[in-house]
């Protein structure tokens, strides 16, 4: 993504918009609206050069607590939605956020094709296992077993891995957060915005409300740094195993960062090449119509 | 036989017999001469086999519709021959290569035969059975009084690069057909005087494409489909020179979710599809009406329901885009009425959609998208009016960051300047919820039914300047006629040489055609139903959507409707027949194509294999 060159001297407290979140006390969604909003600072960027844009969900109300261009969008629809405003405008710095019944159930068809093509964005999933917003179903990432209002003998499906679909896809910005570790979590989210091409960002956020299984507890005492374990983040067999793990440990970190990162669709499509579509003169000029109407005769 | 105004050229063949590209030629050698051309092709959902029945009408004025005749058949396989030999107008040609085909029976009264032996006019055709093609084409200009030397161009073009042998053999070919149609036959009487100004051949999606790029269309779109698909062939292939963004990308909701993200960043974007992928997009039609974001969507109608008959046209999906999304919401629908119009109306909506700031649906359909016609080039060098509404696309860079920017500012009008992402000091959030002026989802904070009714209103009351903007119909034709028929987008020309010919009949008629269906000029045309005579619709659609649309939006039925949904297009005379029904008490006429005396009533099913669908 381009980054801004001006530096200005932003805190997290400048991507603090006017609404207060309506997240439930102790929801995990506000670690990462805060590790979103130091990485910013951190990094820099002007509040005006950045569009997030969310799908629908609790975690998908973000924008509205965020301070920046927002795009509230459709149940499953952000990445598409976001990939027009980053074909639209190249120099915007496009985050999209969402939870996993958003990005992982309805959305998992765009999610492997924006991978796919290596657009050029951040998408930052708030994984909770479960369904907030309508009140407690499974998600595409509960757990087997687990018993919510629609599965009342315990849900029979496997949870989806989304960190191998990224991996199978393409995507060479693969990694995994924990709303209960925002040292790690920053240091992820502002490795992403600087990647060029599509970062996946899966974070655990637990819900408090609906989710008795995927508990602070839960994860406090699984996870494990992957820094921390030795993992070369360039190794993409090293990111599959470690993917592939869910028991007594359960790997946070970046899985997977290419040190030759394979070029976004915005740097190959060769109508993107130079300014922003939305900085273009709009319309033909007089010889370009003489040419495509002789082309008619 | 000497009123003849016009010669309408049937060719028909297989699917990988190369008719389109047969009909395409002849139609350019025309346009070339300054002859009107309207052509349509019937073909099938096949990419080998089947039937392909490409009709060309050529006249020295702009023919508005394809006709109800065929004077010249080129038959290219036996099962052309089998269905329209029969059909071949008195004082007309057949012309087939007979070292291959034979004629099932004697062809009808005063209708001359031109045998074309392939093996004995061009010898060295050997296996290549598709220099038929070259040796009727170079037959059937003769007839037409075209010149030589117009095919011999076109062969230049068309083969220049496959080398000099190549050339001079198509050549060879045309010429045998040629002279052997000059040899054999006594001429037809062409009224076609060559030699005019060339005109350019343009088909319908080419027209939409190219009206998209003159609108200032940086961002296009599009999932595959029939008949849709020519205007994305077209956008991808003139992309990097125009500067265009032109992608294929996974679904159609992707489709019209990076539409609506390109506009929402303040650029103009488009895309086009069929029914079906229309309907993949419903949902997100609501979102950009809600979020007050403009988008053009083209939905090339064709035979429903579901994937239905994807190469016929029809007129079904009105009911679709109207009732289009969950909620009330605010859209505008436009039908153009021909290829030219199709052209001029893109560059038009575009400026309504960003100066309300809502989606604009475009129905076309496959008479029009897959059609062609002539078009004087003049028409098509234009520069359109750019107009982006109340668009912010800077501010100072040392903005007050606090100043506040209401981006759903209640306005008389209803439509809020509208800022674009990237300029300072105008931060705001855009939701597919209700929202406050502020961009605040009133489920945010207190969900306040003064404030809901308050931005319902405020969207609802763009409507009346939409209204204002778009001009209402108008009657064409005397104000007392006997009959008046109604229309709706592509039917346009049709109906009224229909008109004309019931006229010169005696049964005088007028004719009202309409091109903006939402919002709807009720008043107006409520005055023109009420004070006709006799007033009759006519449509593409079984179920009588238009003539349903009429009275949701008026009050008013018509008196008859006629209704064609066989998937082929109306000709002149299956309207004229249909108001002379009408007029003998006859509600609904639903016409069909297949002419009594026929020798079947469904033509004999197409042999040859299915091969792949193009759908």
């Amino acid at each position: 993504m381009a980054m801004t060159t001006a530096h200005l001297d932003l805190k997290p407290k400048d991507y603090r918009s006017e609404v207060p979140p309506d997240w439930c006390p102790g929801c995990g969604d506000f670690g990462v609206l805060n590790a979103l909003q130091r990485a910013c600072a951190d990094l820099s960027i002007a509040p005006h050069e950045i569009l997030v844009v969310s799908g629908i969900g609790c975690s998908s109300n973000l924008p509205g607590f965020f301070r920046s261009y927002g795009l509230h969008s459709l149940h499953g629809r952000s990445l598409p939605v976001a990939t027009g405003a980053r074909l639209g405008n190249h120099d915007l710095h496009v985050i999209a956020v969402g939870g996993d019944g958003d990005g992982y159930g309805i959305g998992m068809g765009h999610l492997f094709h924006s991978m796919r093509r290596n657009i050029n964005l951040t998408y930052i999933v708030m994984d909770n296992e479960i369904y907030g917003l309508t009140t407690g179903q499974i998600s595409p990432t509960s757990l087997t077993g687990m018993k919510t209002k629609t599965t009342p003998e315990g849900n029979l499906e496997p949870p989806a891995n989304p960190l191998l679909v990224a991996l199978a896809a393409g995507c060479h910005f693969v990694a995994r957060g924990y709303s209960g570790d925002q040292k790690q979590l920053v240091e992820i989210i502002k490795q992403g915005l600087q990647h060029p091409g599509f970062a996946l960002i899966d974070v655990f956020s637990p819900c408090v409300t609906f989710n008795r299984v995927n508990t602070y507890d839960f994860f406090k005492e699984r996870v494990k740094r992957l820094e921390d374990m030795g993992h070369d983040s360039a190794d993409h067999m090293a990111a599959i195993e470690q993917a592939r793990i869910w028991g007594d440990v359960i790997p946070i970190g970046i899985f997977y960062q290419s040190p030759d990162p394979r070029p976004a669709i915005d740097d190959q499509d060769p109508a993107l090449q130079g300014e922003p579509l939305v900085h273009r003169e709009l319309g033909l000029s007089a010889e370009q119509r003489r040419q495509l109407i002789h082309e008619m005769m | 036989m000497s009123e003849r105004r016009d010669v309408i050229v049937g060719i028909g063949g297989a699917a990988g017999d190369g008719v389109a590209s047969a009909g395409n030629n002849l139609a350019l050698m025309c346009a070339r001469q300054g002859i009107g051309i309207f052509a349509y092709n019937s073909y099938q959902s096949v990419i080998r086999g089947g039937h392909s029945w490409f009709r060309i009408r050529a006249s020295n004025t702009q023919p508005q519709s394809v006709g109800d005749r065929v004077d010249l058949l080129i038959a290219l396989n036996q099962d052309c021959l089998d269905r329209h030999l029969q059909e071949v107008h008195p004082g007309g040609v057949v012309l087939y290569n007979s070292s291959k085909l034979k004629l099932p029976h004697a062809p009808p009264k005063d209708v001359q035969v031109c045998a074309l032996p392939l093996e004995e006019l061009v010898p060295e055709a050997g296996k290549l059975t598709i220099m038929q093609n070259t040796v009727a084409l170079g037959a059937v200009i003769q007839l037409m009084g075209l010149p030589l030397e117009g095919i011999e161009k076109l062969i230049e073009q068309a083969y220049g690069k496959k080398g000099e042998e190549v050339v001079r053999s198509n050549r060879a070919a045309a010429r045998a057909g040629f002279d052997r149609a000059k040899e054999s036959l006594v001429p037809i009487d062409s009224p076609l005087t060559p030699g005019g100004k060339p005109l350019a051949w343009i088909i319908g999606n080419q027209a939409l494409a190219y009206g998209g790029a003159l609108a200032g269309v940086k961002l296009y779109v599009a999932y595959p489909m029939s008949p849709a698909t020519g205007v994305l062939h077209w956008m991808a292939k003139h992309a990097r020179r125009l500067g265009i963004c032109a992608r294929q990308v996974e679904d159609e909701i992707a489709v019209i979710n990076m539409a609506i993200g390109a506009s929402h960043v303040g650029v103009r974007a488009m895309c086009a599809t069929s029914g079906g992928g229309f309907a993949l997009m419903s949902e997100a039609i609501g979102f950009a009406a809600m979020i007050e974001t403009p988008v053009v969507v083209i939905n090339v109608q064709r035979a429903g329901p579901s994937t239905g008959v994807p190469t016929k046209t029809e007129q079904g999906d009105l009911n679709q885009a109207v009732g289009a999304s969950q909620g009330d919401l605010q859209r505008i629908i436009v039908a153009p009425t021909s290829i030219e119009d199709a052209c001029h109306t893109i560059p038009e909506v575009f400026n309504l959609a960003e100066r309300h700031q809502l989606p604009v649906i475009v129905l076309s359909d496959l008479l029009i998208s897959e059609g062609g016609t002539t078009v004087p080039p003049e028409t098509l060098d234009f520069e359109p009016v750019i107009d982006r509404g109340e668009l912010i696309t800077e501010a100072p860079a040392d903005i007050d960051p606090a100043a506040s920017y209401l981006r759903y500012r209640v306005t008389e009008s209803g439509v809020s300047p509208r800022a674009i992402p990237g300029v300072p000091g105008h931060l705001f959030v855009a939701a597919s919820d209700e929202q406050d002026e502020d961009g605040v989802l009133i489920s945010d904070v207190y969900t306040d039914p003064v404030i809901r009714k308050k931005m319902v209103d405020k969207r609802a009351r763009k409507m009346v300047g939409v209204l204002r903007d778009i001009p209402a119909p108008a009657l064409e034709g005397p104000t007392d006629a006997q009959v008046t028929l109604l229309g709706w987008g592509s039917t346009r020309g049709v109906i009224a040489e229909a008109a004309k010919r019931l006229t010169d009949e005696g049964i005088t008629a007028n004719h009202l055609q309409i091109k903006f269906l939402v919002p709807f000029h009720a008043a107006e045309v409520s005055a023109i139903i009420e004070s006709a005579q006799k007033t009759i619709s006519v449509e593409n659609s079984e179920s009588g959507q238009f003539a349903r649309h009429l009275r949701a939006e008026t009050g008013l039925s018509v008196d008859g409707h006629i209704r064609k949904y066989d998937g082929e297009p109306f000709e002149p005379k299956h309207i004229v027949e249909g108001v002379k029904a009408v007029l003998r008490g006859d509600e609904v006429v639903r016409v069909l194509s297949t002419e009594p005396g026929w020798r079947s009533e469904h033509p004999p099913v197409a042999t040859g294999p299915t091969g792949t669908r193009t759908h």
